[in-house]
C-alpha cells in the first residue's frame, strides 16, 4: 500500500452541531497532489458532505484559501507532501465568520471593496476611438496592487483586522492603491474621505504579515504605509489651508 | 447590501467577463432599470480569470478588419456566420479601448500605446495582453467597475436551477441561495445567461471546476436548442496531470514544440518550414486544432514521450531567455514553478492537448437574442456562431466584451418594452420545489456516487468524441451516457443540510453536465464530415454541398436530442482551403 497521511479538518455544520470539531481522514500520500487534490479526494471518496470552496486550482480564482497548519494558504498552491508525514491540520481562514466547514463568510469584503470605489474616476471619460496613454513605467507604478485576487489571506493574516472588524483591511487598501497610482485616474481625493473614518488603517504598525502570506506579492503593507503618509499629509493641508483645494 | 429583491428588469445569470459586461451595458442603457446578478460564485471566482494569451482587436496601422475577420473564418473552416464576424471585429477596438479607459492594466508600447502580440492563426499582431494574465484583468476590471452602478444588485452564491417560462416567454429563473438553502422564484422581464463553457464534460481540461455547462443545460432544457455542440476545442499545450494551459503567448513569443527527438514536428503536417524565428500563421502559429491533431498523428507514430499522466511532448522556450520570460510570459514560468516543479528557463515545459473551449452553445442572434422571446445569452455558453468548427485564439475574451454589450442593450430594450402579465409563475416555481425535493434535496436513498457517474462520463467522453470520432466510437459513448443518465436517477446525497451544501450543488451540476455531454454526442454523430476540430475518422473531407450548415440540438426530456441544421452565413469569403505556413 502507499504511503498515507493524516489531515485533520476542522467541521461545522449549523444544522447539525452547534460546535465545532476536528474530523481526520486518512489520504494517499501522492507527490503531484496539492493539499486541494487531497479535499476532493476525501469529498469524492470518503465523505460528501465535506464543504469547501475551490474552482480554477491554478493559483487565480481565489476561492480555496485556508489555514494549513495555522498558516494562511492556497490549498491549490500548496503540495501534500512538504507537511509529510503529517498529520495536517487544516481550517477556515482566521478573522471571518465560519458559514460551514472550511467556508468562510467573506461578505465584508465585498462591502469594503465597493466603499474604496476600485474603479477609474474622471471628470470626463475620453473618446472611443484611442487609449488613454500610460507608458510602461507608468504601468509598472501600480501593476503590483493591481496583480490582487481576493484571496483573504491578508485578512486571515491581519492582527489589526481581528481586532479591529471595521478595518477596510489590506487587499481593499492595495486596490484603492491602485486606482490612486494609475495615471489615468482621478479620483485619489474620494477615496481619501471614503477611508476617513477608518481608525484600523491608522492601527496598522507595518508588521507585514499581509504582505508576507500574498501568494501573488502584491505587498498591501506598503500600499497602507503610503495612504498614511499621504493621509497625514492630507490631514496637515486640511488643517493649515482650510481655503485651499486639495489638489 | 439591502434585502433581496425576487424580482428585477433584467436578470443575469453568470458573473464572468460576459455578464459583467452586460450588466454595464444594461445600467448605461438605461439607468432606471433594475439589474440582478446572479452567480453560483462570487464574480472574480468566475473562469474568465484564468484566461491568459490575450484579446484580439484591430488597433495597429498595419492590420485591418479584413485580416481579423479572414483570420477568424478560416480559422474556424468556414463555419462562422460572416455577417456575425464582420460586425464582431468591427466593434472590437471600441470594446477594448473601453475597457481601457475603465482601467484595464494592458500591457504597453515605450509611447504608451497599447502594445499587441502575435497569436495563433494570425497573419498580424493584433493580441491586446496584460502580460499573461489578461483574463484575470479583464474580470477584475470589469467586476470592479460594476460596483459602481447602484442598479445592480448581485446574488453571490446562488445556483439557478431552472428558467421560468411562462406564456412562450422567459420571465425569471428560479435559483437557490447556497449559503441558507433557500429556493426562491426571481421574476424578470429579461433574463440573460453568461455562464461560459463546459469543458467539465471531459476528464483533461484546462476549465475550472465551476465549468459544468448550467446556463446551456439550463436554455436547452427550456426549449432552446444548442448549436455547433460537436465543435470541442483542444488546446495544444495543457500541463499533464492537472490540465493548467501553458498560453499560447508561449509560442507567439517564439516557443518551440518537440517531439521525443527534440524534432519541431510540425513542420511534418502541412504547417509550414521551421524558422529560429516565430512566422505567423505558420509551424506553432498555426491553429489550435491542427496543433492538437499533429500530437495525436505524432503519439500514433510512437515520437511522443511518456508519462506518469499520458503521453506528452515538450514545450521549450529556454532560448528566449529569463528576460523575455519574465516580462512577456511571468505566469507560465509561476504555473510552471509551482504545479510542474519545473524552471521553464532551465527545463522544456511537458504539455499535451487538452479540453479547452466549446464553440458550440446556445443558439443566438447577433443581438444575442434565443428563439425564447425574454431569453438572451452571451460568451462561451452561447454560440452566434463568431467561432466557427475552431475559434481564433484570443477571440473569446473580446467575444464576451463585444456580445457581452450587445446582450445587455437588447435586453434592456426587451425589458422597457415588455408587457402582459405572467400568471403561472407561483405554479412553475412550486413545480420546481417539488422537483428538487424529489430529486435532490429530501431524496432518500440511492446508491451511485455522484464522483462515479462523474468518472465514467469523462472516460466516455474521451475516448468516444475526443479529438478523433468515428460512428461506433460515438455510438458507444452515446449509449454510455444513456446509462450514466439513468444512473443518475438513482444517485446517493448524503448532504441534507441547508446550509452550503456543495454535494447537492456538485449533483445539479452533473446532471447539467449529462445534458451537455449529450448534445455533443449526438451533434457529432449527426455531422458526417471532418471540419476543424471535429474529425470523423471515417469522413476525413468536408463536405460543403452538405454540412456547411450549424447543428441546433434540441431537448428530448425520453430521448435523444433531435438534430437539425441552419445554413451558415457567408458574405464575403466564400469556402476555400486552409492554409498555414505556405
Amino acid at each position: 500500500m502507499d504511503k498515507q497521511i493524516t489531515l485533520e479538518i476542522f467541521r461545522y455544520n449549523p444544522d447539525e452541531a452547534p460546535e465545532p470539531g476536528f474530523q481526520s481522514y486518512e489520504v494517499p500520500l501522492n507527490k503531484d497532489w496539492v493539499i486541494l487534490d487531497a479535499l476532493n479526494y476525501i469529498k469524492d471518496q470518503m465523505d460528501g458532505t465535506l464543504s469547501y470552496r475551490w474552482s480554477c486550482r491554478m493559483g487565480v480564482c481565489g476561492s480555496c484559501g485556508m489555514m494549513v497548519n495555522d498558516k494562511p494558504v492556497l490549498t491549490c498552491a500548496t503540495f501534500l507532501e512538504k507537511f509529510a508525514p503529517g498529520p495536517i491540520r487544516i481550517e477556515p481562514l482566521e478573522n471571518f465568520p465560519v458559514v460551514r466547514d472550511l467556508i468562510i463568510d467573506m461578505s465584508d469584503f465585498l462591502t469594503k471593496l465597493q466603499k474604496v470605489k476600485p474603479w477609474i474616476i474622471r471628470e470626463e471619460e475620453g473618446s472611443l476611438e484611442e487609449e488613454y496613454l500610460q507608458t510602461p513605467s507608468q504601468l509598472a507604478d501600480y501593476k503590483p496592487y493591481s496583480m490582487c485576487i481576493n484571496c483573504m489571506l491578508c485578512y486571515a493574516a491581519c492582527p489589526v483586522y481581528g481586532l479591529e472588524p471595521d478595518f477596510v483591511g489590506p487587499a481593499a487598501l492595495a486596490l484603492a492603491q491602485r486606482y490612486n497610482m494609475d495615471n489615468r485616474d482621478q479620483g485619489n481625493q474620494q477615496r481619501m474621505e471614503a477611508l476617513s473614518d477608518d481608525h484600523g488603517m491608522w492601527q496598522c504598525t507595518f508588521v507585514g504579515d499581509c504582505s508576507a502570506v500574498c501568494p501573488k506579492n502584491v505587498d498591501p503593507a506598503g500600499a497602507i504605509q503610503r495612504y498614511k503618509v499621504e493621509g497625514a499629509g492630507h490631514w496637515w493641508k486640511s488643517l493649515l489651508l482650510p481655503w485651499g483645494k486639495d489638489k | 447590501m439591502s434585502p433581496t429583491p425576487n424580482s428585477c428588469d433584467v436578470l443575469i445569470i453568470g458573473a464572468g467577463g460576459a455578464g459583467l459586461r452586460a450588466a454595464i451595458a444594461v445600467a448605461e442603457t438605461n439607468p432606471n432599470l433594475k439589474i440582478g446578478v446572479i452567480s453560483k460564485v462570487y464574480p472574480m471566482r468566475s473562469h474568465t480569470v484564468s484566461a491568459e494569451g490575450g484579446a484580439a482587436a484591430v488597433i495597429k496601422d498595419n492590420d485591418s478588419l479584413e485580416h481579423h475577420a479572414y483570420d477568424t473564418i478560416s480559422g474556424g473552416d468556414w463555419m462562422c456566420d460572416q455577417d456575425a464576424v464582420e460586425l464582431f471585429v468591427r466593434e472590437a477596438p471600441k470594446e477594448m479601448i473601453r475597457l481601457e479607459h475603465w482601467g484595464c492594466p494592458w500591457s504597453r508600447e515605450e509611447d504608451g500605446k497599447v502594445a499587441v502580440r502575435p497569436f495563433g492563426g494570425m497573419k498580424n499582431q493584433r493580441t491586446w495582453f496584460a502580460a499573461d494574465k489578461t483574463g484575470f484583468h479583464m474580470l477584475h476590471t470589469l467586476f470592479q467597475t460594476s460596483l459602481k452602478y447602484e442598479k445592480v444588485f448581485r446574488f453571490d452564491e446562488w445556483f439557478v436551477t431552472s428558467l421560468l417560462v411562462d406564456d412562450g416567454r422567459c420571465r425569471g429563473a428560479v435559483a437557490i441561495d447556497i449559503a441558507t438553502g433557500q429556493v426562491q422564484a426571481i421574476q424578470a422581464k429579461a433574463v440573460i445567461i453568461c455562464t461560459g463553457g463546459a469543458g467539465k464534460v471531459f476528464p483533461f481540461t484546462t476549465n475550472a471546476n465551476i465549468k459544468t455547462g448550467d446556463g446551456m443545460a439550463l436554455a436547452y432544457r427550456a426549449g432552446v436548442p444548442l448549436k455547433d455542440m460537436e465543435f470541442v476545442q483542444y488546446h495544444p499545450t495543457g500541463l499533464p496531470f492537472t490540465g493548467i494551459l501553458i498560453t499560447e503567448a508561449a509560442r507567439a513569443e517564439g516557443g518551440y514544440l518537440l517531439n521525443k527527438d527534440g524534432y519541431r514536428y510540425l513542420q511534418d503536417y502541412d504547417l509550414g518550414k521551421p524558422e529560429p524565428r516565430p512566422v505567423l500563421r505558420s509551424m506553432e502559429l498555426g491553429p489550435r486544432d491542427r496543433l492538437s491533431q499533429a500530437f495525436v498523428k505524432e503519439q500514433e507514430k510512437g515520437r511522443t514521450l511518456q508519462g506518469n499522466y499520458g503521453d506528452f511532448v515538450h514545450l521549450d522556450v529556454r532560448h528566449l531567455g529569463a528576460k523575455v520570460i519574465n516580462t512577456k510570459i511571468p505566469f507560465v514560468r509561476e504555473l510552471c514553478l509551482k504545479y510542474e516543479n519545473l524552471d521553464p528557463i532551465k527545463e522544456m515545459i511537458p504539455v499535451r492537448p487538452v479540453v479547452h473551449y466549446m464553440m458550440g452553445g446556445i443558439h443566438t442572434d447577433i443581438h444575442g437574442a434565443t428563439p425564447l422571446p425574454g431569453l438572451f445569452a452571451a460568451g462561451e455558453c452561447a454560440c452566434v456562431s463568431i467561432n466557427g468548427a475552431n475559434r481564433l485564439g484570443s477571440n473569446s475574451l473580446t467575444e464576451l466584451l463585444v456580445f457581452g454589450a450587445r446582450a445587455g442593450e437588447a435586453a434592456a430594450e426587451f425589458a422597457a418594452s415588455a408587457n402582459g402579465t405572467a400568471n403561472k409563475i407561483n405554479g412553475l416555481y412550486q413545480d420546481e420545489v417539488n422537483r428538487l425535493n424529489k430529486q435532490f434535496l429530501k431524496k432518500e436513498g440511492g446508491t451511485e456516487k455522484i464522483a462515479n457517474i462523474r468518472k465514467a462520463m469523462h472516460k466516455t467522453m474521451e475516448e468516444g468524441a475526443g479529438i478523433y470520432r468515428t460512428e461506433s466510437s460515438l455510438m458507444q459513448s452515446q449509449k454510455e451516457v444513456q446509462t450514466l443518465k439513468e444512473r443518475f436517477m438513482n444517485v446517493k446525497i448524503a448532504d441534507h443540510s441547508h446550509t452550503f451544501n456543495t454535494e447537492l450543488i456538485a449533483a445539479l451540476e452533473l446532471s447539467c453536465l449529462l445534458d451537455v455531454a449529450e448534445a455533443v454526442i449526438q451533434s457529432a454523430l449527426h455531422r458526417k464530415e471532418s471540419r476543424g476540430s471535429h474529425q470523423r475518422i471515417d469522413y476525413p473531407d468536408r463536405d460543403d454541398e452538405q454540412y456547411l450548415s450549424h447543428s441546433l440540438a434540441y431537448w428530448n426530456k425520453n430521448d435523444f436530442p433531435e438534430v437539425k441544421y441552419n445554413p451558415v452565413s457567408i458574405t464575403k469569403w466564400p469556402p476555400g482551403e486552409r492554409v498555414y505556413g505556405r
